[in-house]
């Protein structure tokens, strides 16, 4: 593709990028805002993807647009127009009823300072040649790290430290989401269609999920977009009306959440206990190490974001059996 | 300098300032989190337009691992506060 085509092409992309992102936030319909904060998430994607970041152009497609659109769709739903506190006094006005004109003015040239500021130090930074030594350290490294894609080997290798306390805050989130009630009911049965494709997409997500985690060693992929996907299954089976969405019970649940942080920390003592440094893998060990590590965050990945999407622990398979009989009897 | 650089750095500083408006201006709890996801949303194209080494170049894979991690951090904050929303609506009600 010439100079010519790329600039034109990255115009519209950006066009549309902010118009969506502009869309969603002007609109004061919570489905609408959040409908096209969905396809806001898709069009990055396709940005990280022109900007050379295809790990994080899936992870964008599978999280960030997703599942988070996923729980915010489930949560409009779920109150219609009861999350905003003001929402039955009056009118609203786009930016807030409540909000006077001249704190709405203060905060958007507040706003438009830092986006300015922003700007200024990002072109500062751009007008110097960057010195590249991480990128130089991360490639001449790359070889002793146990796979050959450079974003797995700084996430699970280089900078072990960083994603092993990030699944500590995925499970930090979820118990304080335990700790502030139950899941929320299943969702009628679904119809025959809607039924069939079920059938279908459940077992192709979670193979695509197997693919991803493997293929993340030496190329885009790994256990968040996999961990994502799996997620992703357990959602259109509760979205189809079924009760059992592929999470187990009880202790076997507590454990499978726990996993990607104990599995972890279990490779890094015993690393200790054996003379290297704590995450410190030997190098003819490390792809393996990885591999495991890596299997037990999807695990734990994939059991959290759905957990997420239910809204709590989830309810027996009599208590939903029992809303819908509810549910079919109002109707 | 790579104009591509520039174009998505100087885009990412505006969706940063979009989202911070909508964030402090929306009195919707819902739209609050949609609002903060588009500022980070803004952050991390801030990250992906530093890393980027133009085209047929190796990229930076630091800044892409530091995304990665981001968008989970961002999600389980999200599920967070959605249940938080959803807990202080239903103490409203019973009130």
């Amino acid at each position: 593709m010439n100079t010519t085509s790329l600039l034109v092409f990255d115009g519209l992309l950006l066009f549309s990028i902010v118009g969506l992102a502009w869309a969603s936030l002007a609109t004061t319909d919570e489905r609408r805002s959040v409908i096209l904060f969905m396809a806001f998430g898709l069009v990055l994607a396709v940005a990280w993807g022109r900007l050379l970041a295809p790990d994080v152009a899936l992870a964008e497609a599978a999280i960030g647009a997703g599942l988070s659109g996923a729980l915010l769709l489930a949560a409009a739903r779920k109150q219609p127009r009861l999350l905003s506190p003001g929402s039955s006094k009056g009118s609203r006005h786009p930016d807030g009823a409540n909000v006077s004109l001249v704190s709405r003015w203060a905060v958007t040239l507040l706003s438009a300072a830092l986006a300015g500021t922003l700007a200024w130090a990002l072109l500062h930074a751009f007008s110097s040649t960057p010195h590249d030594m991480l990128p130089r350290a991360i490639s001449g490294n790359l070889a002793s790290s146990g796979v050959s894609n450079p974003v797995t080997a700084v996430l699970l290798n280089f900078r072990a430290y960083d994603t092993l306390l990030e699944l500590a805050v995925l499970l930090t989130a979820v118990l304080g989401i335990f700790a502030l009630g139950q899941g929320t009911p299943g969702y009628q049965p679904a119809g025959p269609i809607f039924d069939g494709l079920v059938r279908w997409l459940v077992p192709v997500l979670i193979l695509t999920a197997g693919y991803l985690l493997w293929v993340g060693a030496h190329a885009p992929g790994g256990a968040f977009q996999a961990g994502a996907t799996l997620a992703a299954a357990g959602v259109v089976l509760r979205l189809a009306g079924r009760s059992r969405i592929g999470l187990p019970d009880g202790f076997v649940l507590r454990i499978v959440m726990a996993a990607g942080v104990g599995v972890f920390l279990l490779v890094g003592l015993t690393l200790l206990l054996l003379g290297r440094p704590f995450l410190g893998y030997p190098p003819a060990w490390a792809g393996a190490l990885i591999l495991l590590i890596e299997t037990a965050a999807m695990l734990s990945i994939a059991a959290t974001l759905l957990l997420a999407f239910v809204g709590g622990q989830p309810q027996s398979a009599d208590v939903n059996a029992a809303a819908n009989r509810q549910r079919e009897e109002m109707s | 300098m790579l104009t591509a650089q520039v174009l998505y750095g100087l885009t990412a500083c505006v969706i940063v300032a979009l989202g911070l408006r909508a964030a402090l201006l929306h009195t919707s709890l819902l739209q609050r989190v949609v609002a903060i996801n588009v500022m980070g949303a803004g952050v991390f194209m801030l990250l992906i337009a530093v890393a980027y080494r133009g085209p047929g170049l190796p990229p930076d894979p630091l800044p892409h691992a530091l995304v990665l991690t981001g968008i989970v951090v961002a999600v389980s904050a999200t599920a967070l506060a959605l249940a938080l929303a959803r807990r202080l609506h239903a103490e409203q009600d019973n009130d």
